[in-house]
């Protein structure tokens, strides 16, 4: 399947990919524990910090004030990173940012580049873009790099290839990289992608990567990996572009701290990635650019109930955590950004396509309790569903049994008779309910009526008190 | 107006009523000797922690586990009988074929094996990722607890690049398993110095 | 105390049995226990699915009939949560007890005389636990607590069972589990299969919703677990008298 989704797909929703993710019960088995292994070693590395919650409530803070001054901080920034010969680009939406990461090759005649990670230039959809304006792109995060070569998009934002098996990528490499036939040995194809991108790494011109942090005290921008991969490329290339959405703003250096230490342990359980790398100048002889994106940011900054959103640090606990995620997978939900997260973002930036995702959860809370920065995302998935039924987003005929519903659980009389009848027909005429129409009935049973309601109960054995 | 002018505006327009920053001075908890955490967290991460006297002792690893043939660089002069000193303002492109980088620290972290180095540590920027096997010495008494205390080492040093360095390179991205080596070095060895 | 029971409408329709079991507990410990004949519904069906701007008849019928009680108690966790926070009025809500809190924190039950000699799986759900706090959550690094275990710790031999998940989501989730039935049904297997894995006799839960749902796929796949609401463990109902 194309894309991880083909043209049929992206118009069907999440409760109809979930269904057909699920149609593979081993797999969906492994895909579940998988990432619920994931979750237990965020548990045991937050575990091992008695100040961990302390951490998260600073961190909830700091990320707070950073949205409450953004436009202070930004400027600040804007100013630091110019004196210290970084050029700093702005761009309104996708297409800009696209149009200015084009600009910047073009004019350096450079029709060939390398990526580091970035979840917004999936949301911008740059490499469609950079590809169909002539420019050749190769991922080098491995795991983008396996999906990129499949033609799928990422199903996790940490873990891009995280619902493809060994087996899956052994196939993948031999047919692109030549790799032995049938060989699926994790070692084996890390090393043969490691020759296949260091050749890429030594002969590109432009590197692009993402911004994990952007320090406003100082104009430095903090770059994290545990492949090399962002460095690589950033230091052998001529030219140097970082994207980033404006609210990976920091107000100051020592904050790093803070976010440095809840990054990876939320992420995967590690103390801290393999390399954290902080860009403060560009390497001499070098032209270092920055991209600075809204693209819905500062829309989504004005809505009092949904700004916690862009506290996010990009860490995928939530993921990891979601029992609906890890039983229907990152592509069910349409977006570059999938999982509680994407919910609770995506439908700023487009509330028709995404008015599926706020309802496919149950509202655990389980989310809100991992995330680092401490956003409510259970909540903010509970006020969108609001805000989606306001706006229209919702079927008709949900509509009309919602305003029955209402009127029957306004009016006691009329429950009282609908409970009444409703046992009744369960009672004598059972198929009425436990038919093919009806959702419940096609993998349980449904609840074996009684002969008499509580209240019916209580009139008669407490006299109605 | 332009992009610029309109993003500010937007977010000047659209952004919440500030609140304190939060006093982080004292949020760490360190209930542990920072020297066996750093070594016993180095283990875990795929690095290997060696402790020395002085630097004699590098120089006889380097003999004992790499030969004539294979290309071995570092910073420190005390290295020269086994490595070449001079290859800082090289094109980073020639660094392709080194086999070991030694490199020194200016402090490391105990409660991830974090070391800090910037560019005037690092050689070059691409230096300890481009290599095949990566070491670095520390001073044993340069290991501070966790980051809040390398920040606070920091302070408001300038550099142009800096770079925390834990462990070998990694990923887990083919079905979560382990790979040690990905596109940075293969190997980390910690000389830890008294 | 006078107390009014506010019972879920799908427990007043299908489960009267939770209903009884919560009203005689109480009685027991010495409450005067009211059942307003004109309630309804708290409303989540309908503000979870979006339509919370449908709910104030839903709400003002609430408040109509749960007004002059001293204490308000409802067997379920989600109706609970709900109401303490969409409905509005501080003077209600700050009356309103799920089962198990209002046992432990305001009777302080702490001499259960029951028995129940089986191997029992605690299901968490998930408003009670971390909406409500009624246990500690396993995401959070700090101390544990349960008031529901502090309960069933009081019963005479009755064994806890250790799950691998403690507390992941059964997958009921309200309307969900007709919109995303697949799903809500495969959530629901694999809580049953980590029971069955580690020896659960009978299935309990301070919430009918979760236990409805789950009770369903136990009975189509003919599983060997029985479901008892936690008030009728506590009541001291036997499994014999389960009417399955």
């Amino acid at each position: 399947m194309k894309n991880g989704r083909d043209a049929r797909t992206t118009l069907m929703n999440h409760a109809e990919l979930a269904e057909n993710f699920i149609k593979d019960g081993e797999r969906t088995t492994w895909h579940d524990e998988t990432l619920w292994f994931v979750r237990k070693k965020r548990d045991l590395a937050a575990f091992q910090l008695p100040e961990w919650e302390a951490l998260r409530e600073a961190a909830s803070q700091i990320k707070h004030n950073g949205l409450s001054n953004m436009h202070d901080y930004l400027v600040a920034f804007e100013e630091k990173a110019t004196a210290n010969g970084i050029k700093i680009h702005w761009a309104m939406d996708a297409l800009e940012h696209n149009q200015i990461v084009h600009s910047i090759l073009k004019e350096n005649s450079i029709a060939e580049i390398i990526k580091s990670k970035s979840m917004l230039t999936e949301e911008c959809h740059l490499n469609e873009y950079l590809i169909e304006h002539g420019v050749d792109v190769v991922d080098t995060d491995l795991g983008e790099r396996i999906v990129q070569l499949r033609e799928e998009k990422p199903s996790h934002i940490v873990l891009p290839a995280i619902h493809l098996k060994k087996e899956d990528v052994g196939e993948t490499f031999h047919k692109y990289l030549g790799t032995e036939k049938g060989n699926k040995d994790p070692q084996y194809l890390t090393e043969a992608a490691r020759q296949h991108l260091r050749e890429k790494f030594v002969s590109r011109k432009a590197a692009l990567t993402g911004v994990n942090f952007a320090v406003a005290e100082t104009g430095e921008f903090v770059v994290c990996t545990n492949e090399g991969n962002a460095d690589m490329g950033a230091h052998l290339a001529d030219v140097h572009i970082a994207c980033m959405g404006f609210e990976k703003i920091i107000p100051e250096r020592k904050h790093l701290g803070v976010f440095l230490r809840l990054l990876a342990r939320s992420a995967t359980g590690q103390p801290i990635t393999t390399y954290s790398s902080h860009f403060k100048k560009p390497r001499p002889g070098q032209q270092m650019h920055i991209v600075i994106v809204d693209n819905g940011r500062s829309q989504q900054l004005g809505r009092e109930d949904f700004r916690n959103s862009l506290k996010c640090i990009r860490c995928g606990a939530c993921m990891n955590t979601c029992p609906v995620y890890r039983r229907s997978g990152g592509h069910s939900y349409h977006s570059a950004v999938a999982g509680p997260i994407g919910s609770i973002l995506a439908p700023n930036l487009d509330m028709r396509k995404n008015a599926d995702l706020p309802f496919a959860s149950t509202l655990c809370g389980s989310c809100s309790n991992v995330c680092p920065v401490k956003i409510d995302i259970h909540e903010q998935l509970y006020k969108w569903r609001q805000v989606l039924v306001k706006e229209g987003h919702v079927p008709f005929g949900k509509k009309v049994a919602m305003q029955a519903m209402t009127f029957t659980l306004s009016h006691p009389g009329v429950f009282k008779t609908a409970g009444k009848v409703g046992r009744s027909m369960m009672g004598l005429a059972p198929f009425t309910v436990s038919n093919g129409l009806n959702p419940w009935y096609k993998q349980r049973e449904m609840p074996a009526p009684p002969k008499e309601s509580f209240r019916e109960w209580f009139s008669k054995n407490r006299n109605g008190q | 107006m332009d992009s610029r002018a309109y993003i500010l505006e937007a977010i000047a327009k659209n952004q919440p009523s500030s609140n304190p920053l939060p006093d982080i001075s004292s949020i760490a908890v360190v209930d542990y000797d920072v020297v066996e955490k750093f070594k016993t967290i180095l283990e875990g991460i795929g690095g290997q922690a060696i402790e020395i006297q002085n630097l004699d002792e590098v120089v006889s690893y380097v003999k004992s586990y790499f030969n004539e043939g294979q290309r071995i660089i570092s910073t420190l002069p005390e290295l020269a009988s086994v490595a070449e000193i001079g290859w800082q303002n090289q094109d980073p492109h020639t660094l392709e074929n080194v086999e070991l980088n030694i490199l020194r620290a200016q402090f490391g972290v105990a409660e991830n094996a974090a070391l800090w180095l910037t560019e005037a540590q690092l050689g070059q920027r691409v230096a300890p990722f481009i290599t095949q096997n990566l070491a670095v010495v520390i001073d044993k008494n340069n290991l501070v607890a966790t980051m809040h205390h390398a920040y606070d080492r920091i302070a408001n040093a300038e550099y142009g690049f800096g770079l925390y360095l834990a462990g070998p390179s990694k990923t887990a991205d083919i079905e979560q398993s382990l790979v040690l080596g990905a596109h940075g070095s293969r190997t980390m060895t910690v000389f830890l110095l008294s | 105390m006078n107390v009014a029971l506010f019972i879920p409408c799908y427990v007043d329709q299908f489960y009267p049995q939770v209903a009884i079991a919560t009203l005689e507990l109480l009685e027991k410990y010495g409450c005067d226990v009211h059942f307003p004949k004109n309630q309804t519904c708290c409303g989540q069906p309908m503000a979870n699915s979006g339509f919370e701007h449908l709910t104030h008849g839903c709400n003002e019928l609430f408040v109509e009939n749960f007004t002059g009680f001293d204490y308000i108690v409802c067997p379920s966790g989600s109706c609970t949560l709900h109401i303490k926070e969409h409905l509005g009025d501080p003077a209600i809500t700050r009356k309103c007890y799920e089962l198990t809190e209002f046992l432990t924190d305001v009777l302080v039950v702490d001499d259960l005389k029951v028995k129940f000699p089986y191997k029992v799986g605690l299901h968490q759900s998930c408003h009670g636990q971390r909406g409500l706090k009624l246990a500690q959550m396993s995401e959070l690094n700090a101390p544990p607590f349960s008031k529901v275990e502090r309960l069933l710790n009081q019963v005479e031999g009755l064994e806890l069972v250790n799950l691998d998940r403690k507390d992941e989501c059964c997958g009921f989730g309200g309307t969900f589990c007709v919109a995303e039935e697949a799903l809500s049904v495969r959530m629901g297997q694999d809580r049953l299969q980590d029971h069955l894995k580690n020896g659960t006799q009978v299935l309990t839960a301070a919430d009918m919703s979760c236990l409805m749902h789950m009770e369903g796929i136990i009975r189509r796949e003919k599983l060997p677990i029985k479901v008892m609401h936690l008030a009728e463990i506590l009541n001291g109902s036997t499994v014999e008298e389960l009417a399955v």
